[in-house]
């Protein structure tokens, strides 16, 4: 089932028409474009940045993922241009800010909320006086200000909060108040710095729920950084890769996440995935030692995993060593580690067999 | 008598301490933003102002009271038109506090976040706006706590320009206590400057707790 459900799930070629010829939809969808992108701080010699060309959907949520160091935040913070880049261009809506003066960034920063992993509160200034404050330094008429302050706390649920100082809040609600202050403006884009990672987990799903709402209410265009895989799988569309400044691997996050190619997307998708159990990891060996030995392999496939039809493909002694099904989205990925014993198969023909019901399949080893 | 003399000697410090700290007030603050933010990195990077400012607050706040009073004399004098009494007091007793209470007030606003000065540029504030609602309403308890110490120097460094003729309570405890060996004065004296300056605490206190909401 693997190959060709794997290419319906992928979109299909957009429909060529004779008059109007959209040879690069992602390029006309864009909604942040970066262009042979660089930066490099005054007095390093190692660019931060280097060479990244990436599109952005509109309306899509998009992970940055990456070791710390790796970028990420510099790359989120030249989109409302709190980083100034060096080299290349990023265009928004069409239009490069890489020049923009002090009056034409006031005006696109109100149109790209953000929100921070510190939350980023002012500490004198009570909830309500939060929110309002990016209206207030716009010149927004009060009468308007009290509207929109009341709905977007209604919007993230702390209606009952106005007059409590920062202090006085848990960690969620402080991001609550966040976001609502980001999008006190009705920008068309938000920026998350690690939104979640100062967070519980439990209150990083209500936040995660909040975001994925509000992507779709408003349908507002979502960019987000994290070192939290979970949260790309929970919540993103697509997913880029980012090591030592540079772009190493982007797209869907079911196919990033079921088939990595670069291995520092392996390293960092790694405890998401399911391992050897420990036990096992001392015994196996990189060829098998005699006729009874077993070959352990991991699968990758996505929709729910047909075991029967497996079985069938490998033959023999199947074992279930660990493995797992999760939701990426609307898709589900299904990765399995097995051991084959007495399969009437060799190796290479048992590969090309389990090939056509996975995805992906690697040789662990062998054991016994 | 004495009441009435002590009374003139109190109004006569409370005056020198409360026009020289208004002024560093109004001057210091905007010095201490200025400091801060011409820094290299801060929001009107100027290092070049930065330095000369920092020279220049250096150079005051190096010079004992007592010298600066002394070297000040022709300005004062083409200031205020005298060398003498309260009003020639107030212009040293000023210049020595601007630069210190300018220097605490910085440090004040140096402590702000410097996430809230990103998170405020992220929702579109101007440089100018960032001063007004971020830094200084932040560094304000701070800033309050800083005023509290120099009015408190302010009062010991006035009961020294008192010793040299400015009149106020150093005055009187100077040449009734010192010089006359009144002891009692003396002891009055210093029980009247306790109760100020243990007020002024407790009052600078209660209002930088007042406005601290972290």
């Amino acid at each position: 089932m693997s190959q060709s459900t794997a290419r319906a799930l992928q979109s299909p070629a957009p429909p060529r028409q004779a008059e109007h010829v959209d040879l690069r939809p992602d390029v006309s969808q864009a909604h942040v474009r970066f262009i042979g992108l660089g930066k490099t701080y005054p007095g390093q010699s190692q660019p931060a940045l280097q060479g990244i060309d990436l599109n952005i959907r509109r309306g899509e949520i998009f992970g940055i993922i990456g070791r710390s160091g790796a970028g990420k935040s510099s790359l989120l913070r030249v989109i409302n241009r709190l980083e100034q880049p060096t080299q290349g261009r990023v265009l928004i809506d069409q239009a490069d800010i890489a020049r923009y003066d002090e009056e034409a960034l006031v005006a696109l920063r109100r149109n790209i909320g953000m929100i921070f992993q510190h939350f980023n509160l002012m500490s004198a200034k009570t909830v309500w006086q939060n929110v309002e404050l990016p209206l207030k330094v716009a010149g927004v008429a009060k009468a308007q200000r009290q509207r929109k302050v009341r709905e977007l706390l209604q919007l993230v649920g702390l209606e009952d909060k106005h007059d409590v100082y920062p202090a006085q809040l848990s960690g969620g609600q402080k991001q609550r108040v966040g976001i609502a202050r980001a999008l006190v403006h009705d920008p068309s884009i938000l920026l998350c710095d690690e939104a979640t990672s100062a967070l519980d987990p439990e209150t990083t799903a209500s936040i995660l729920g909040l975001l994925r709402d509000i992507n779709q209410r408003l349908s507002l265009t979502i960019v987000l950084i994290t070192h939290e895989m979970a949260v790309v799988r929970d919540t993103c569309h697509r997913v880029a890769v980012l090591e030592r400044g540079q772009l190493v691997e982007q797209g869907e996050v079911w196919q990033v996440f079921g088939a990595a190619r670069h291995a520092t997307t392996r390293t960092l998708l790694a405890p998401l995935q399911p391992t050897l159990p420990e036990a096992l990891t001392a015994d196996i060996k990189a060829a098998p030692s005699s006729p009874d030995s077993a070959i352990v392999l991991k699968l990758t496939a996505f929709g729910e995993p047909d075991l029967t039809a497996l079985f069938a493909e490998l033959g023999g002694r199947v074992r279930l060593l660990q493995g797992g099904v999760q939701s990426i989205g609307a898709r589900t990925l299904a990765q399995l580690i097995v051991s084959v014993q007495h399969s009437p198969h060799d190796a290479s023909r048992l590969l090309e067999r389990t090939r056509r019901w996975a995805e992906d399949v690697e040789v662990l080893g062998h054991v016994g | 008598m004495w009441v009435d003399r002590l009374l003139e000697g109190l109004f006569d410090t409370l005056l020198m301490v409360g026009v020289s700290s208004l002024i560093a007030l109004l001057v210091g603050v905007p010095m201490a933003v200025m400091l801060v933010t011409s820094d290299r990195g801060g929001i009107y990077a100027a290092p070049l102002l930065n330095r000369v400012l920092a020279a220049f607050v250096n150079l005051f706040r190096s010079v004992p009271f007592l010298i600066l009073m002394v070297a000040l004399i022709p300005f004062t004098r083409w200031v205020v038109g005298t060398t003498y009494g309260v009003w020639a007091a107030i212009v040293p007793l000023t210049i020595a506090a601007t630069p210190f209470f300018a220097r605490i007030a910085e440090v004040s606003l140096r402590e702000v976040d410097h996430g809230l000065v990103e998170a405020a540029q992220a929702m579109g504030c101007r440089r100018w706006h960032i001063v007004w609602h971020v830094l200084l309403p932040e560094a304000l308890p701070g800033i309050v706590g800083g005023f509290t110490i120099t009015l408190v120097t302010l009062i010991n460094s006035s009961a020294m320009a008192g010793a040299i003729g400015a009149g106020g309570l150093g005055d009187i405890a100077y040449r009734y206590g010192y010089q006359r060996f009144d002891s009692q004065i003396m002891l009055t004296v210093i029980a009247m400057l306790v109760a100020l300056v243990a007020l002024i605490q407790l009052g600078g206190d209660r209002l930088a707790r007042g406005l601290n909401k972290r």
